[in-house]
C-alpha cells in the first residue's frame, strides 16, 4: 500500500509546510503519491511532480476548487481514500481542519501533530502544549496523520518527474461558501520558516515600541513575533503570536525580548535551534530555555545591539 | 435557535504538567482542573447571541468521569440553560467523543453547535470537524467572528496567512478560537442559580457507540531538555558568541 499526501497551494504555488510533509510521508512509506485538488494549477502539479520523493501527482482540476474548503476537499479524497494505506496532511490550519473530517468518515482515529515516524504504525507527537511526548501507535487498518510541519526538513524540489494523472472532481457542498481571504502582506520573511524571529513581549510596554524590535528585524532580515501577552495588549496582531496558542516555530536562531515565558509561549519556540533571552527580570522563565540570556533593560539593550550588529559586516542574509 | 456547546474539563492551563514515572500518562490526582479554554470562548459566543435575542436556548454538554460535571456546572453559571453529562470511565478519543455527540446532537437537535478548536491536554483538534463529518453538516473552525444570519453564519477564520471567512448554512458546527472573545466570569449569584439548573446524566454505554481506543499510547515522557545555557554580561559579548560561538548571524 502506499502513502496518499493532500498538497496544500494556492493553485499557483505549492505551500512551504507541504515540502515538510513530504519528507515526513516518506518516511512512512516511500510510495508517497500526493493529491493536488485545486483549480488551474498546472504549475503546481508540475512543481509536486518534480520534487524527487513523489512517485505519482493526482491532479483534481476543477473550478469548485478555486478556494480550499474542508467539505469539497473530504468528498474528493475520499474517492482516493480506497488505495491508500495513510492519508498524510501538514498540521497546520489547512491539514488540522480537512484531516478530521476525513478520518471520521473512514472511522479512523486521528493521530495528529507528528513530530517523528517511528514506524509506519507509531509515531511520536507532542501533548500538552509539547510539555510531554507520547509515542502512541495506531491499531485502524488505515491511518490518518497530521505532520507538524516544522519538524520535518523541506524535501527536495528539483529533480524528480512524477507521472502526473488527471483525476475526476467529486461532489460539491452547498452549505460553505467561501466569502474573502485577507492575507497578511510583508516583505519579511514568514515566522513559521524564517531563519531568525525576534519577538517582542509585554516588557515592549507599547506598540510604538516595537520599533525597536523592527529595526533589529530589518537588520538581521528575521521574521517578528510576539508573545500571547503582547498581542492580548493590542501591542501587535495576533498573526505574530508565538506561542501554544499562535504558530510554533524553530528558527536557527530566535530572539525573545521583553517576554517572561510564560508556558504557552514556550511551547511555540523552545525547540528552536539558539535561544537569546533579553529581560530585565533574572528570574524569567525564559532564561531557563535560554542559550544566552542577558539580564537588561531592552530600552538600553536592543538600541545597543542593533549598534553592535551595524559593526558586523557579515551578517547572514 | 438551539445552541449545543461542548466542553471539557483539562488541566488548568497555569499548571505546569508532571509525567508518571512508568510512563503511563501525566500526573492528574491533586491537580487544578478547569474547563478547557477555548470551550470557554464557545459557551461565551452562544450566551451572547442569546442575549441578542437571536437564540432561545443554551445546553451545555460535558463527555467525562464524575467530576467533568463541574464543567457543565460552570458553563450553566455564565449562561446555559441546562446541562448534559454523559459519563465515561475511561479517557476517550475524539472519533468516540464525536460519536456520542453525534447522538447528542440526533436527541436534541440543535442548530448551531460550537466547542472550542483544541483541547489543551491532548492537543489533537479534531472533534468538532469529526462530529461536522458524522452529521454531514458544514464546519467553521478556528472562528475569530461570527455573525448570525437568516439561515446561515457568517464565520472569520484565524488561518495561517490571516483571516478567511466563510458563509456556512445552519445547522452548523463551529469551533472556536481564543480571540473570539472576552469570556465573563461567574458572579455569585448566577453561581448560585446554576446550582438549581437542571443536568441530565447519561451513561455512555446506554447509547450504543463504540468507544473503544484504536491508539495505544505506548509511552509518555518528558520532551528531551534543553541543556543550560549561560548569562552573557553585556549585549557586546551577546553578539560576539552569536557571532563566534553559535555562528547563527
Amino acid at each position: 500500500m502506499s502513502v496518499l499526501l493532500i498538497a496544500e497551494h494556492n493553485n499557483k504555488e505549492v505551500k512551504s509546510f507541504t515540502l515538510n510533509a513530504i519528507t515526513a510521508a516518506s518516511q512512512i512509506d516511500q510510495d508517497l503519491h500526493v493529491l493536488l485538488i485545486g483549480h488551474n494549477a498546472d504549475d503546481v502539479a508540475k512543481s509536486l511532480s518534480e520534487v524527487p520523493l513523489v512517485k505519482k501527482v493526482l491532479h483534481m482540476d476543477n473550478e469548485i476548487y478555486e478556494n480550499y474548503i474542508a467539505e469539497n476537499y473530504t468528498s474528493a479524497i475520499l474517492k482516493h481514500a480506497d488505495k491508500y494505506s495513510h492519508i498524510v496532511c501538514s498540521a497546520n490550519t489547512f491539514g488540522k481542519n480537512l484531516m478530521p473530517r476525513i478520518a471520521a468518515l473512514l472511522d479512523i482515529s486521528q493521530v495528529s501533530d507528528i513530530i517523528k515516524v517511528i514506524a509506519p504504525d507509531t509515531f511520536l507527537r507532542p501533548i500538552y502544549a509539547g510539555n510531554a511526548f507520547a509515542t502512541v501507535k495506531s491499531n485502524d487498518e488505515k491511518k490518518c496523520i497530521t505532520i507538524r510541519p516544522t519538524s520535518f526538513e523541506a524535501a527536495e524540489t528539483t529533480g524528480g518527474s512524477a507521472e502526473i494523472e488527471k483525476v475526476d472532481a467529486a461532489d460539491k457542498t452547498e452549505n460553505t461558501k467561501f466569502v474573502n481571504r485577507e492575507e497578511i502582506k510583508s516583505d519579511r520573511p514568514e515566522l513559521g520558516t524564517a531563519r531568525i524571529v525576534i519577538s517582542g513581549g509585554r516588557g515592549l510596554q507599547s506598540g510604538e515600541n516595537f520599533k525597536l524590535i523592527t529595526d533589529v528585524a530589518d537588520k538581521l532580515n528575521a521574521a517578528i513575533g510576539a508573545s500571547r501577552a503582547a498581542v492580548d495588549a493590542g501591542y501587535i496582531t495576533n498573526e505574530h503570536q508565538v506561542g501554544q496558542t499562535g504558530k510554533v516555530v524553530v528558527p536557527d536562531l530566535y530572539i525573545a525580548v521583553g517576554i517572561s515565558g510564560a508556558i504557552q509561549h514556550l511551547a511555540g519556540m523552545k525547540e528552536s535551534k539558539v535561544i537569546v533571552a533579553i529581560n530585565k527580570d533574572g528570574e524569567a522563565p525564559i532564561f531557563s530555555v535560554a542559550d544566552y540570556g542577558l539580564e537588561a533593560d531592552l530600552f538600553e539593550a536592543l538600541p545597543q545591539f542593533l549598534e553592535e550588529l551595524n559593526k558586523l559586516n557579515t551578517i547572514q542574509k | 435557535m438551539k445552541i449545543l456547546v461542548a466542553v471539557k474539563r483539562v488541566i488548568d492551563y497555569n499548571v505546569q504538567i508532571r509525567v508518571k514515572e512508568d510512563g503511563s500518562g501525566v500526573v492528574t490526582d491533586n491537580v487544578k482542573m478547569s474547563t478547557n479554554p477555548p470551550d470557554d470562548n464557545a459557551i461565551e459566543e452562544a450566551v451572547k447571541i442569546k442575549e441578542a435575542g437571536k437564540a432561545s436556548e443554551i445546553i451545555a454538554v460535558t463527555v467525562g468521569e464524575e467530576k467533568a460535571q463541574e464543567t457543565v456546572r460552570k458553563a450553566l453559571a455564565v449562561g446555559a440553560d441546562r446541562g448534559i453529562h454523559v459519563k465515561v470511565d475511561s479517557i476517550l478519543e475524539p472519533l468516540a467523543v464525536s460519536k456520542i455527540l453525534k447522538k447528542i446532537v440526533e436527541k436534541e437537535n440543535p442548530d448551531l453547535v460550537f466547542m472550542g478548536k483544541q483541547a489543551i491536554d491532548d492537543d489533537c483538534n479534531q472533534t468538532g470537524q469529526m462530529l461536522a463529518a458524522h452529521l454531514n453538516w458544514p464546519q467553521a473552525t478556528f472562528a475569530s467572528k461570527i455573525e448570525v444570519k437568516e439561515n446561515s453564519l457568517e464565520v472569520t477564520r484565524e488561518v495561517d496567512e490571516g483571516l478567511e471567512t466563510i458563509e456556512v448554512n445552519t445547522p452548523a458546527i463551529v469551533t472556536c478560537d481564543l480571540r473570539l472573545n472576552e469570556p465573563r466570569y461567574a458572579s455569585l449569584p448566577n453561581i448560585m442559580k446554576a446550582k438549581k439548573k437542571p443536568i441530565e446524566q447519561i451513561n455512555a454505554s446506554d447509547l450504543g457507540v463504540d468507544t473503544n481506543p484504536r491508539i495505544e499510547h505506548i509511552k509518555i515522557e518528558e520532551p528531551p531538555k534543553r541543556k543550560a545555557g549561560i548569562k552573557v554580561a553585556s549585549v557586546e559579548e551577546l553578539v560576539q558568541k552569536l557571532k563566534n560561538e553559535a555562528k547563527v548571524i
